[in-house]
């Protein structure tokens, strides 16, 4: 089964978060080992370049894993680095279909598309997507649910 | 027949509906006044206190509220509608399509069936029961009322009698109480008392204090099975054309319709004390209704029993009325492989999942096993997940989701190869299912 992947772009917009998060912290290390009086707190700033390495190690392996693939009678999303997770939905069992972008995915054209059953625990969720594609998905994916709706 | 059939033109509830539905509220009003009634002296001529006089324009303020919300509402059976118009300053009308009604189901409680009175709900797809309610009618009116409903929801003459129910099986009240009293809310505390004594004799001090709490555990045992006493008693299953038919209730009798097409899941449970007997549980999970947030309580446990207490031929006989050749004896494939046990120690030893062409199943459970079966038809999704602990041991879990809010079958701890082969096969094989219900 063939995975589409998720945009380029989205991983250029996870590592701006990091940047944001991990930039002060970095700051805030160095202001602290300067200003501390002992000599333990030099390790800081190392510390802190530490953390973001990881984390940008996790966050990159967060972006490789997502994947969907549009079958003919579902939809299948994989992600997940430490959790992996693969859900099937079938397009008959979808109720309505939400497409959101929050301030930095906006920056950068993208929005996730998620859709909704009657399970509350469905969660068949897609970042990372870019604007046009994510509403031309939301319109196929309605078009084909309303096709074959089930309901319960 | 009367020559008067209800529902054809506008009508009341019955007059004395306010007095059931604020009665717990009057006696809860009672109640709070005790304590200021006793604070004042018999020859004190003040007892005309604040307390006093607040409760009483409470009451007579909840009164007149009952009254009125009583005088301003009316409903009729109209073309293809239930009617129902309620609410003085604001007026709302609902329309409750008959097309749309899945069951339609009576409820007594004790307070109207002293006065003779019963509440019709009506069940309708995607609102549950949700303004469905007609509070109160007379008891010997409710069941016409019901029947023309239920007639008229099914396209045929208002007059149409109800289709007879078939029986299907009675639990004796005399396996009730010996069941329910087995149930671990009791059963442990009871222990546990049982050998707080034993240690009273031993060593009275350290006795004492083990005494006073697990008989204040004991007491809430009692009670929380009390209830479910009071709800099960007299408990009568009966098959009707759309659906299984519940009879139950000692203090509050309700006759409930679950509809075949609202049953997500069932569960067979065997406690662990019932084993020794032979007795098992059945109970049912139905649609979630997710368009509104129930805010009665009562009706958010409609019919969770299927069968309160049975031997497990006969729980498994109306499993097969219910979801016809369904089997709930685990393959030997269905078991996790050995290494599980690391993951789920506890519950290892129950752990099974398997599924056929119609149903998913799965067993789980620590001390008493729990087997869900899940008919394919609706399954609204399949997940497949597994943490970093279940992939060290080359594990994962496979969820299989319903519409049902109560749960969901979840093949635990499978082999990595055999769940990502699950969670296909059981996502075709429901492809398959939806498509023969379709054709």
């Amino acid at each position: 089964m063939e995975m589409r992947r998720v945009s380029y772009r989205f991983w250029i917009a996870r590592q701006v978060e990091l940047a944001m998060v991990w930039g002060p912290a970095l700051i805030a290390g160095i202001a602290v080992a300067v200003a501390a009086r002992f000599a333990a707190a030099a390790v800081l700033p190392f510390a802190v370049v530490a953390a973001a390495c990881a984390s940008w190690l996790v966050e990159r392996g967060r972006y490789r894993s997502w994947g969907y693939a549009e079958r003919d009678e579902d939809l299948v999303v994989k992600r997940g680095l430490l959790f992996r997770r693969v859900s099937v939905v079938p397009y008959g069992r979808m109720q309505f279909i939400d497409v959101t972008a929050g301030p930095i995915d906006r920056l950068f054209g993208l929005a996730t598309v998620q859709l909704h059953t009657a399970a509350a625990a469905t969660d068949a969720r897609i970042p990372g997507l870019l604007r046009a594609d994510a509403d031309q998905l939301r319109d196929r994916l309605a078009a084909v649910g309303e096709a074959r709706a089930t309901g319960l | 027949m009367s020559e008067v059939v209800p529902g054809d033109h506008w009508r009341r509830l019955h007059p004395l509906s306010p007095l059931v539905r604020f009665g717990r509220v009057v006696v809860g009003l009672l109640v709070l006044s005790v304590p200021s009634l006793q604070a004042t002296h018999p020859h004190d001529r003040s007892w005309l206190n604040p307390s006093l006089i607040s409760y009483a324009v409470l009451l007579v303020a909840g009164g007149l509220a009952g009254v009125v919300s009583w005088a301003v509402t009316r409903w009729r059976i109209d073309g293809g509608d239930l009617r129902i118009e309620t609410g003085l300053i604001r007026r709302q009308s609902f329309r409750i399509p008959l097309a749309r009604i899945q069951a339609v189901d009576i409820v007594a409680p004790l307070a109207a069936r002293v006065l003779g009175l019963a509440e019709v709900r009506v069940v309708s797809a995607g609102r549950g029961t949700e303004r469905g309610r007609l509070a109160y009618l007379t008891a010997g009116e409710a069941p016409q009322v019901r029947a023309r409903l239920l007639a008229l929801a099914h396209g045929l003459a208002g007059e149409t009698p109800e289709p007879p129910a078939v029986a299907l099986v009675h639990v004796a009240n005399s396996l009730l109480i010996p069941a329910l009293s087995l149930r671990a809310a009791v059963a442990a505390p009871l222990g546990i008392a049982l050998a707080a004594i034993v240690l009273l004799v031993v060593s009275p001090e350290a006795g004492a204090a083990f005494v006073s709490g697990s008989f204040g555990a004991l007491v809430l045992g009692i009670i929380s099975v009390g209830r479910t006493f009071n709800e099960d008693f007299d408990f009568a299953v009966s098959e009707a054309g759309d659906g299984v038919r519940l009879d139950r209730g000692l203090l509050q009798r309700r006759h409930e319709t679950i509809p075949y097409g609202r049953i997500q899941a069932v569960r067979l449970v065997e406690p662990l004390l019932w084993r020794p007997f032979g007795w098992v549980r059945l109970e049912v999970d139905v649609a979630r209704q997710h368009m509104s947030r129930e805010s009665d309580p009562s009706a958010q446990q409609v019919a969770r029993t299927l069968l309160p207490v049975a031997s497990r031929e006969q729980a498994m006989w109306l499993l097969g009325r219910v979801m016809p050749n369904a089997g709930v004896q685990p393959p030997p494939e269905a078991r996790p492989p050995r290494r599980a046990w690391v993951r789920a120690p506890l519950s290892y030893h129950f752990l099974a999942a398997w599924y056929g062409h119609k149903y998913a199943y799965a067993r789980t459970g620590r001390v008493q096993a729990a087997t869900i079966v899940v008919p394919l038809l609706k399954v609204q999704s399949v997940r497949l997940e597994s943490g970093p602990l279940l992939r060290a041991l080359r594990l994962a879990t496979v969820h299989v989701d319903t519409a049902g809010r109560r749960w969901q079958a979840s093949a635990s701890c499978r082999d990595q190869e055999e769940a990502d082969q699950m969670l296909w096969a059981v996502s075709e094989r429901a492809r398959l299912a939806r498509r023969r219900t379709a054709a």
